[in-house]
């Protein structure tokens, strides 16, 4: 009865995205008891629960066995003597015994469920919480994928193991255990064939297992060339298509689908072989058992009572062996999956130890600042000082960057001896060669990283001292991959300030000139937008960004190459709204397209990390420098 | 759907019946231990024959070690028929979507692609492996089962006709609502997994905006929703398991009842009322694992029906079956492009056959992209195209090389129209360089080639040099040998134009289309190329679009788009005096670049 148990199961969980039995994992934490004991303080939060499990467990276990047993007196002291009345007691026990089984194993399995689902639901809150503070170092060096697979794979692992693989690992010892006791009180002589059998079904698994871990390697390495060509060659379909090439990507296909096909057929077989020779070697056992039995009755020592139960343990001692090899592999997996998890939730997080903070004011008759609740639109930096009292400054957007230096990796350093400054009012244009570090200076004054040497003063007060959550909402950016969410076009545009009404969010739109395209998309503002807006055009993309920008309205804009798939009519019109909107603050821009940052108050031209000139377009031409070597095409940006 | 693919097992047919003939064998070597077992009991014990007894036991090891054989074959031939009729399903797939058109492939995004030929085919694959080990054991199992209980006692066997049904029709309650919970619980899963999918893409939106707290409740929702519908599913089962083992346990102590009364009646012995509870549990759970095959095809029918949806696309762009009157195929021989009246939707004809579109919407869709566009361009000449962001410049130059087929007009190539050509000589004969840019991973040498397989390294770099790309090749160490790709060498934006260039100058096209391709390279670079076009390509056609007038300024004609119409033809001189649109493209780009 533990099979029905055991292919229920998997025929149930197949929906759960796992492979179900046709992938084996083979996988090993490093270090197997740290992760152990950190996964026990999750399910420590499941103390009560947990303990009721175990019971249960022990409870079916104990009830499964005693069955089987039960058919020894059945036999022996009812049957054979035909006592109908004794039988219908015992029968009446069993049933009972029976009943205390399907609840028990009842009560267990809806627990485990419980607890299972309610640990992971913490697990991947906890993770997600984690990921959220974060630096960005982290995400530069890690995948999306990478990430992503926490918490599919390896949570689902964790889950798997946590939901079937822990109950049924103990089911089975404790199966394993118990029939091997009752095989020895009913009958010693009788299981020594069995011990025979079991050391045999042992060896063979372990040597099956060692060559099905080579295979089933081998298979996920073609795998992974097999889906990296079907990737590439239908990303890149209408190339192929228009270079007649589709005879050439087949027969490459065909080579690779091939070697696939020859590999997994062999991971496949090994994995499977182990079924049919563990399940006919217990029929071996049950067969000499029989005969020995049948013997040993002849000579008197045994009973057919007894000979049946013992049939019915026989028949069923290689089930907890193949479990038990196949949960330690799932227990493993999910071991290994908790431990990427747990790297995950040990990693630094972003400091913060800013104790300056944005706040509402308003201005006092006298003309100084002071703070207030209500949204004045009046902003001011509230800086506690050393000696408990407050200071206020107000919030301009007046950025200073004082020998700045930075880099991602020691030892390369990306900007160097970095000067410049903003005043409010102005729009700061960056440009250079991809590499030469224009990106990086915006990073620098919203703190996605922190500067090597050198200041960086924000109004005055150096950003470090300044909550980062409290300078990033001063600052609103536009990047250079537009990222949108699942959700109405007007919920994104909203992204950017929480409390904005529509009608703000609109008029965003129209300053961005996204407007005119939203309304005519089906049902307008409202329509949904999905895989980061897969469905509308770069350039569609990037205006609902900028809308995004502008509805936060903050005093520094930072916009970063926002417009290359835009037309140059339309950035003109966009320029113009963001002028205006812009006015009296600070701008920095970021562009290829010299024509965008041509209107710029300065222009920053950047090689290698260095400022080399400054100043506005015409003074820039005047001194015949890079600048002008660039706009006259003499030199690449490259 | 399911039905439909077994078709692909194809020539690994001998391997699905040898399957079947193994578990036969393999089901029968099983069953017939517990009846043996009976004998030994009922019939070598009260004789005391122990010769009996050694010879019967005897014959089950012999079986069990067949059956080990039976059943060892039966992994390779399974193992052999699943993995095979995966690659078959794959191959079908593949060569099916090498067809293919543009309108097909953006039907079907590229995503939805790669998971239809990667995870539903393997969802395929499972289904037959399963199927040859498990699921076809059960009906076997289920027969020969009844087959040797009603042939040990027949009476006792109506317990089963009772049972069974019981059984049956609990799992059906069970697998119907749990079809609705794990339905419910997979969709919540996806959007679980999208959350956390948007959320690492944009994490410096996140950040930017400070948004991790709204972040954080935004992935509690979805988290705790799928949590709630994965316990609910967790508990229609854990309710499932004590039924069934309700079911089979309580059938055991009705046979034991009157099975017991049998054997003290005389009219049954005490071995075949031990194989009798044996049989009587295998037949129950064959008949549960028989049910397992619905929820297994349930699920295998989704996948199947995604890959029959691919396989079953309709091509819209493909070769007339005939040739038109006259028998000869027509070839491009000068490259002169006409456009009659040619008015173009996306997605008319592809959509059509009535499933859902993937994308959710497509606000290209149902509008004409381009309407009423006549124009002549004789074979030599330089043309540019110029206009908004979705004025449809793109989709004008597409309908050349029959990416997409207008949807009134003609587009006609050396005065025939496209869609009398073959496809592979048309396409040929025209060289196109997508805005996507795409490179495969491999050698720049290897990536060249796709425009001619058969050039001469000479070849090779007379192109890299028309298109400004050998210099900056042979600045690698590895020249035309350097790998691409994920393994090698990044490329900036505009090196990467500038080999598609070079790749699409290979061919020696008749027409050579440039789709925005030097937008990222500089001006004095792309001033170079256009140079060696002019000297190099004479008799070629050129089409180039491009946001920059500064690339398409000393075309011979220049064609201005506006919102699917043509605004304006003419040289850059007419168009200033003239164009509206164009004096206003031109001058906000004019301003402040020295050309």
């Amino acid at each position: 009865m533990e099979e029905n148990k055991k292919v229920y199961g998997a025929g149930m969980r197949g929906g759960r995205g796992g492979g179900g039995r046709g992938v084996r994992s083979f996988e090993k934490p490093k270090n197997l008891w740290g992760t152990t004991a950190k996964t026990l303080k999750y399910l420590g939060k499941s103390k009560f629960l947990l303990i009721v499990v175990i019971i249960c467990l022990l409870l079916s276990t104990i009830t499964a066995l005693a069955g089987s047993y039960f058919l020894k007196p059945l036999i022996n002291n009812y049957i054979i003597p035909g006592d109908f009345k004794g039988l219908a007691v015992a029968l009446l026990i069993l049933g009972i015994i029976y009943m205390v089984g399907a609840g028990a194993a009842f009560l267990q399995s809806r627990f485990i469920v419980k607890v299972a689902q309610t640990t992971t639901n913490i697990i991947r809150r906890d993770l997600f919480d984690k990921l959220q503070g974060l630096e960005l170092r982290y995400f530069d060096s890690h995948t999306h994928g990478e990430l992503m697979s926490r918490f599919t794979n390896d949570v689902d692992n964790v889950q798997l193991m946590l939901e079937s693989s822990l109950t049924q690992l103990i089911s089975s010892v404790l199966t394993f255990i118990g029939t091997v006791t009752m095989m020895i009180i009913l009958s010693p002589i009788l299981f020594i064939i069995t011990a025979i059998v079991l050391v045999i079904m042992v060896f063979i698994s372990m040597k099956i297992a060692s060559k099905s871990r080579y295979y089933f390697k081998n298979q996920q390495e073609i795998l992974g060339e097999l889906n990296g060509y079907i990737e590439e060659s239908i990303s890149g379909l209408k190339e192929i298509k228009v270079f007649n090439h589709e005879e050439h990507a087949k027969k490459a296909f065909n080579g690779i689908n091939e070697k696939f096909r020859v590999t997994a057929a062999n991971a496949n077989f090994l994995a499977g072989v182990i079924m049919p020779i563990m399940g006919n070697l217990n029929n071996i056992c049950y067969a000499a058992t029989a005969v020995f039995g049948g013997i040993l009755i002849l000579m008197n020592r045994f009973d057919v009572g007894s000979l049946a139960a013992f049939l019915q343990y026989s028949r069923h001692i290689g089930q907890p062996i193949n479990q038990i090899t196949a949960q330690i592999n799932n227990i493993m997996a999910g071991m290994a999956g908790a431990e990427r998890i747990f790297e995950v939730m040990e990693q630094k997080p972003e400091v913060d130890n800013g104790n300056v903070t944005l706040v509402n004011a308003c201005r006092t008759p006298d003309g100084s600042l002071k703070e207030c609740e209500e949204r004045t639109g009046l902003w001011a930096w509230k800086h506690p000082q050393s000696d408990g009292t407050v200071t206020y400054t107000e919030l301009r957007g007046d950025v200073r960057f004082f020998d700045v230096n930075f880099e991602y990796e020691p030892g390369v350093p990306v900007l160097r001896n970095v000067s410049l400054y903003a005043k409010p009012g102005q729009k700061i244009a960056f440009v250079g060669s991809t590499g030469a570090g224009k990106t990086t200076i915006t990073n620098l004054i919203n703190r996605f990283y922190d500067v090597n040497e050198g200041r960086i003063l924000y109004d005055g007060i150096n950003i470090i001292e300044i909550k980062k959550a409290d300078l990033r909402s001063s600052l609103a950016m536009v990047l250079q991959d537009t990222h949108l969410f699942t959700g109405t076009v007007i919920d994104n545009i909203r992204y950017g300030r929480l409390d904005a009404t529509d009608e703000e969010c609109i008029n965003a739109a129209k300053i961005a000139r996204a407007d005119s395209f939203i309304t005519r998309l089906p049902r307008g503002y409202h329509t949904v937008i999905r895989g980061d807006g897969g469905n509308l055009s770069q350039g569609e993309r990037q205006l609902i960004a900028i809308a995004r920008a502008a509805v936060a309205s903050p005093p520094v804009m930072i916009l970063d190459e926002a417009t290359s798939s835009i037309d140059t009519h339309t950035e003109r019109l966009i320029e113009k709204g963001m002028d205006a909107l812009m006015a009296g603050r600070t701008v920095f821009v970021i562009a290829h397209r010299l024509s965008t940052v041509r209107n710029a108050n300065a222009i920053i031209v950047i090689e290698h990390g260095q400022i080399i000139e400054r100043g506005d377009h015409e003074e820039l031409l005047a001194l015949k420098g890079r600048y002008y070597q660039l706009c006259t095409g003499q030199i690449e940006l490259e | 759907m399911v039905k439909r693919l077994f078709a692909y097992i194809g020539q690994y047919k001998k391997y699905v019946i040898s399957c079947i003939f193994l578990m036969t064998f393999d089901v029968l070597c099983e069953m017939m231990m517990p009846f043996l077992m009976a004998k030994i009991v009922d019939v070598g014990i009260p004789q005391k024959d122990i010769a009996f007894i050694a010879r019967v036991g005897g014959l089950m090891i012999v079986l069990a070690l067949a059956a080990i054989g039976f059943g060892v074959l039966n992994m390779r031939f399974s193992a052999n028929a699943s993995q095979g009729f995966a690659a078959n399903i794959r191959r079908a797939l593949f060569d099916k979507v090498q067809s293919f058109s543009f309108s097909n492939i953006d039907y079907f995004s590229t995503a939805s692609l790669v998971t239809r030929l990667t995870n539903d085919v393997t969802q395929m694959q499972v289904m037959l492996l399963m199927s040859l080990r498990i699921l076809l054991r059960a009906p076997l199992m289920l027969i020969t089962a009844c087959f040797f209980a009603m042939s040990i006692n027949l009476k006792l066997s109506g317990i089963i006709l009772i049972a069974m049904p019981v059984l049956v029709i609990s799992i059906y309650f069970v697998i119907r609502s749990a079809e609705h919970l794990f339905s419910t619980m997979q969709q919540r899963l996806d959007s679980l997994n999208n959350t956390v999918r948007e959320n690492l893409i944009a994490i410096r939106v996140v950040k930017a905006f400070v948004r991790e707290e709204y972040e954080k409740l935004k992935f509690k929702k979805v988290n705790d929703a799928f949590t709630k519908a994965a316990i609910n599913a967790g508990y229609l089962i854990s309710l499932a398991m004590p039924v069934i083992l309700f079911i089979l346990n309580f059938t055991t102590i009705a046979v034991i009842w009157f099975g017991g009364k049998m054997v003290s009646t005389g009219t049954m012995g005490t071995g075949e009322l031990i194989g009798f509870i044996s049989y009587v549990m295998q037949i129950l759970t064959s008949t549960m694992i028989f049910s397992m095959v619905f929820i297994l095809y349930a699920r295998a029918e989704a996948s199947a029906q995604r890959i029959v949806e691919v396989l079953d696309a309709k091509v819209d762009i493909a070769d007339k079956p005939a040739l038109p009157e006259g028998g000869i195929t027509p070839s491009v021989s000068s490259g002169k492009v006409e456009f009659r009246n040619v008015y173009f939707r996306y997605g008319n004809s592809v959509n059509s056959n009535g499933s859902a579109n993937n994308n959710g919407f497509n606000n290209k869709m149902g509008k004409d992209v381009l309407s009423d566009i006549t124009f002549n361009i004789e074979s030599g000449e330089i043309v540019g195209i110029i206009g908004g962001t979705g004025s449809g410049k793109t989709s004008l130059i597409s309908l050349i090389p029959r990416l997409y087929d207008v949807t009134a007009g003609q587009v006609l190539v050396d005065g025939t129209d496209v869609r009398d050509y073959n496809l592979k000589t048309l396409r040929d004969g025209i060289g196109i360089v997508l805005q996507t840019n795409v490179l495969f991973s491999g050698t720049i040498r290897e990536n060249l080639l796709w425009g001619n397989e058969n050039a001469a390294q000479e070849e090779i770099e007379e192109a890299a040099r028309n298109a400004q790309a050998h210099d900056f090749i042979m600045s690698f160490p590895d020249g035309y040998d350097t790998i691409l790709g994920q393994a090698g060498v990044n490329l900036s934006g505009g090196q990467k134009q500038r080999l598609c260039i070079a790749r699409a100058l290979l061919k020696k096209p008749y027409i050579l289309i440039l789709d925005d391709s030097t937008s990222s390279v500089d001006v004095a670079t792309e001033a170079k190329i256009m140079e060696s076009f002019n000297k190099n390509l004479k008799e070629s056609t050129i089409i180039i679009i491009s946001q920059r007038i500064s690339s398409i300024k000393e075309a011979d004609k220049i064609i201005v788009l506006d919102d699917g119409k043509i605004s304006g033809i003419g040289t850059h001189e007419m168009l200033y005096e003239s164009n509206t649109i164009y004096r206003e493209i031109y001058d906000t780009q004019q301003g402040g670049l020295i050309l």
